[in-house]
C-alpha cells in the first residue's frame, strides 16, 4: 500500500489503483472492489456508467488536455495527473486549468516521477496529494510542501500576486 | 535600480537555503545526478570541460557598485580572479567548486543578487537596452517592466520545466535595438498606439541556437496593464505544446512555424480570453511601484561642455577617438554615456579581473551615481557621467584596459568562451577573436570601416550571437578538426535578419586573411558613407563570395 503525502503534510495510505492503457483492441478492465484510477478518456467514452461513482477516478498523462473532461470535473472523486518524467512541466498546466478554468473541488494528486524538489511547485498549481517515488524519502519530502514562505505571482494557492499584496 | 523589500529578500535567502540542501543531497548521493541537474541549472550551475561554471545573474544588466565589489570578492575567495561578461548582461565564473557553491550564493544575496534561473528549461533573464533611462529617444524606460517580469518570472510554479529554455527582451527605442529582440523567444517593443496609450508590440519565437528565426508578431498592440497575463497565456500554450521529444525543436520558435504565427497567436489569443482579467492583471498602483525605483539621479543643472570638449578633442587625438566612438548622447544637457570596452586585444572579450571589477566600482563611485549596466556586446556603461569629466574619467581608462576606443567596430568582438572553456563547444573562439583584433589594429581604418558586428561563436548554440553579426563566425567541428563558418549580412536591429552562410569553412589560421577580402570588398562597393550592412544588402552574397574563394 503506497503512502500518500497529503496537502497539510501528514503522511497516511490511500491507495487508488491506476489502471494502465490497455493495448491495442484490449477492453478496459476495471478490477472489482477497488478504488480505481482509469485513463481520462476511457472514462469519459464510459462516461454514463461510471459518473458519480466514488471508487472510481481518471488519471490524466502529460499530453492529455484538461478539455476533454471540462465541465465533468466534479463527478470525479479524484484525478490523477502523472509526470512521466519529473522534468516533463506539463502537468503543472493540467493541474492548474482543472482547478481554475473547470472548476474541480475533489482531490488533485501527482503520480508518476513526483520528487521532493517540485512539491511546493505542484502545491501551488493545485495538487492536494502526492503519491512520492517509493524509493524516495517521504518524511523528508512531506517537509518541504511550504519550503518557501511566499511566492510572487498568483497561482491554484492565492488570487493574490505580491504586486497586490504589497499595495495592501 | 530596484532595491529588495523584505518580501524579496526573505525569498532569496529561502533559495539560498534549498540550493544548500539540494547540493547537500547531490553531495551525499540522495540526489541522483539527472534529478540534481536542471536543480542546479536553475541556479546557474553548469558542469563544464574543466570545472563547474556558475552564472550570476544581472537582471537587465544593472550593477551597484557594491555588487561588483562583492563580485570581486567572490572571484577572489572562490575562484580564479576574475569574471567573464556574457552576451546576455550576466556574470560567470568558471572556477567555482561545486561545495562552495551555496556559499557563494549566499554572498551574493547579501548584496541582492543571486543566480535563479540563469540556465536551464525555465524563464531565464530579461534583457534590455543598456542605455535604457538615459537616451532621449526612448518612449518610457523599459526597466520597471523588466522587473515587474522578473518577479512574475522568478520561481513561476507552471513554469519551471518548460520544453526548453525561455527568454524575453525588452525595447523601447523607436530607432534603435540594442536589445536584439526580434532574436528572442519573446520580444516586447514598447510602443503607443493612436489613441496615444501605452503597451508592447509582441513578437514570439525569434531566436539563434541551430535554427535561427527573426521573431514574427503575434500582436501588435498589448495594453501594458495586460502585460503578465498575455505572457502567461503565452507561456502556457509553449508549456503545453511545445515539443518535448528533441531537444533541438523544442524551443518555442519551433511551435510557432509549425503551427504559422496566425494559429499561434490565436491559441494564446483564446487561452488569454480565460485569464486576462485574473487577479495576474497588473494595477497602475503596481506599476508605480516599480517605476518607483527607477527614478532619475540628481543630475547637476549644467549646460553642454561643447567648447570645453571641442578644445581636449582638438589637443588629445586619443581623447578625440575615444570620445567619437565609445561615447554616446545623453538625454540630460551637460551628461553622457560612456562605454568601457572590454575588448582588449590580447583578452578574451568580456573577461575582467577581480582588481578591474573593483575599479569599475571605483569608477561608477566617482563619475556615475554607483551604477554601471552590463551590454550583451559584453561591455560595461557608465550611464551618467558629467561632460566635463570626460577627460578625466579617460585618462583612467587607458591604464586600467577599458578605454580601447573600438566600440561598434569591427575588432569589438562579441565571443562566447568558445572551446577553451566551455564542454558544448566544437570549437576556441577566442585565438580567432584575438587574431582578427591583431590583424586589424589601426584605429583610423576600423573608424573609415564603421560600424560591423563581428560575432564569433564556437558552436551552433550562438552564445556568441554570430547569426545577427554583420560577420559571424561559427566554429564547426570536421573530423575532429576546428573549422570556421563565415555567415555575411545578420542584424538584431529593428531591421532584423539571419546571416547567409559565404560557403564552406576555413581553418582557424586562414581566418584573419578572409576577414581581410571580405573587408576589401566592402571598401571597393561601398558609396559614400554606406554601411557594411547596407553595402551587402545591395551587392548581395556573390561579390563576397568570388574574392574569398578566389
Amino acid at each position: 500500500m503506497p503512502d500518500i503525502i497529503f496537502h497539510d503534510g501528514s503522511i497516511r495510505q490511500d491507495q487508488w489503483f491506476v489502471v494502465p492503457r490497455p493495448e491495442n483492441g484490449e477492453p478496459l478492465i476495471i478490477p472489482e472492489q477497488e478504488r480505481t484510477l482509469i485513463p481520462v478518456d476511457l472514462w469519459i467514452e464510459n462516461r454514463e456508467q461510471l459518473a458519480g461513482k466514488k471508487n472510481i477516478g481518471v488519471w490524466f498523462d502529460s499530453h492529455d488536455e484538461p478539455e476533454i473532461l471540462a465541465d465533468h470535473v466534479n463527478e470525479l472523486p479524484l484525478i490523477a495527473v502523472n509526470f512521466p518524467k519529473f522534468s516533463d512541466g506539463r502537468g503543472y498546466s493540467i493541474a492548474r486549468l482543472l482547478r481554475e478554468r473547470f472548476g474541480y473541488k475533489n482531490e488533485l494528486r501527482a503520480i508518476g516521477d513526483v520528487l521532493l524538489d517540485q512539491l511546493q511547485f505542484m502545491k501551488r498549481c493545485g495538487f492536494d496529494t502526492y503519491e512520492l517515488r517509493p524509493d524516495k524519502d517521504i518524511r523528508k519530502a512531506a517537509q518541504s510542501l511550504n519550503f518557501f514562505s511566499q511566492g510572487y505571482q498568483a497561482a491554484t494557492d492565492t488570487d493574490l500576486p505580491l504586486f497586490r499584496r504589497r499595495a495592501s | 535600480m530596484y532595491v529588495y523589500d523584505d518580501h524579496d529578500r526573505q525569498m532569496a535567502a529561502e533559495r539560498v537555503a534549498q540550493f544548500r540542501d539540494q547540493t547537500a543531497r547531490a553531495l551525499s548521493g540522495e540526489l541522483t545526478e539527472d534529478e540534481f541537474l536542471p536543480l542546479r541549472l536553475q541556479n546557474g550551475l553548469y558542469v563544464q570541460r574543466l570545472a563547474p561554471m556558475l552564472r550570476i545573474c544581472v537582471p537587465y544588466g544593472m550593477l551597484r557598485s557594491a555588487q561588483l565589489r562583492r563580485l570581486a570578492r567572490v572571484t577572489r575567495d572562490y575562484d580564479k580572479g576574475y569574471a567573464h561578461f556574457t552576451t546576455r548582461q550576466n556574470v560567470q565564473l568558471n572556477w567555482p567548486a561545486l561545495e562552495d557553491v551555496p556559499d557563494i550564493l549566499a554572498e551574493l544575496a547579501e548584496v541582492e543578487m543571486h543566480a535563479n534561473q540563469t540556465s536551464g528549461n525555465c524563464i531565464r533573464n530579461t534583457t534590455t537596452d543598456q542605455f535604457a533611462g538615459v537616451q532621449s529617444d526612448e518612449l518610457v524606460d523599459p526597466r520597471p517592466y523588466c522587473e515587474i517580469i522578473r518577479q512574475w518570472s522568478t520561481f513561476h510554479p507552471e513554469f519551471a520545466f518548460l520544453p526548453r529554455k525561455f527568454k524575453v527582451a525588452v525595447n523601447a527605442s523607436e530607432k534603435t535595438d540594442r536589445a536584439a529582440i526580434q532574436v528572442h523567444d519573446i520580444g516586447l517593443q514598447i510602443i503607443r498606439n493612436e489613441a496615444g496609450e501605452l503597451g508592447f508590440r509582441v513578437h514570439v519565437g525569434g531566436g539563434l541556437g541551430r535554427t535561427p528565426m527573426v521573431a514574427p508578431v503575434i500582436r501588435e498592440f498589448l495594453p501594458e496593464l495586460d502585460l503578465l497575463t498575455y505572457l502567461e497565456a503565452v507561456l502556457r500554450v509553449y508549456n503545453r505544446y511545445g515539443r518535448r521529444d528533441n531537444k533541438f525543436k523544442a524551443r518555442i520558435k519551433i511551435l510557432v512555424k509549425a503551427l504559422t504565427p496566425e494559429v499561434f497567436a490565436e491559441k494564446v489569443e483564446a487561452e488569454w480570453a480565460h485569464i486576462k482579467d485574473s487577479p495576474t492583471r497588473l494595477t497602475p498602483e503596481a506599476i508605480d511601484h516599480i517605476q518607483s525605483y527607477f527614478t532619475e539621479p540628481a543630475y547637476a543643472k549644467v549646460d553642454n561642455a561643447t567648447a570645453l570638449l571641442a578644445q581636449q578633442r582638438f589637443e588629445n587625438r586619443e581623447f578625440d577617438q575615444w570620445l567619437q566612438n565609445n561615447v554616446d548622447t545623453h538625454k540630460m544637457s551637460g551628461y553622457a554615456i560612456a562605454t568601457l570596452t572590454m575588448k582588449k586585444t590580447g583578452v578574451p572579450p568580456g573577461d575582467v579581473t577581480d582588481k578591474q571589477l573593483e575599479q569599475i566600482a571605483d569608477l561608477a563611485d566617482e563619475y556615475s551615481f554607483g551604477e554601471v549596466r552590463v551590454t550583451h556586446h559584453q561591455n560595461v556603461v557608465l550611464a551618467d557621467v558629467r561632460q566635463d569629466r570626460l577627460f578625466e574619467l579617460w585618462q583612467q581608462l587607458g591604464p586600467m584596459g577599458f578605454g580601447t576606443p573600438n566600440l561598434n567596430t569591427l575588432t569589438d568582438i562579441i565571443c562566447c568562451p568558445g572551446g577553451d572553456f566551455c564542454a558544448l563547444a566544437n570549437a576556441k573562439s577566442i585565438p580567432v577573436a584575438e587574431a582578427i583584433q591583431r590583424r586589424f589594429d589601426d584605429l583610423d581604418f576600423l573608424y573609415d570601416l564603421g560600424n560591423i558586428n563581428l560575432n564569433i561563436s564556437g558552436c551552433m548554440n550562438a552564445c556568441g550571437h554570430h547569426h545577427v553579426g554583420s560577420i559571424g563566425v561559427l566554429g564547426v567541428d570536421k573530423k575532429g578538426q576546428e573549422f570556421y563558418q563565415v555567415s555575411l549580412g545578420g542584424s538584431s536591429q529593428h531591421d532584423a535578419s539571419i546571416g547567409k552562410i559565404l560557403g564552406p569553412s576555413f581553418a582557424r589560421d586562414e581566418m584573419p586573411n578572409v576577414i581581410s577580402k571580405i573587408i576589401d570588398v566592402y571598401v571597393n562597393k561601398r558609396t559614400d558613407e554606406e554601411s557594411f550592412l547596407d553595402t551587402y544588402r545591395r551587392v548581395g552574397i556573390d561579390p563576397f563570395k568570388e574574392r574569398v574563394y578566389a
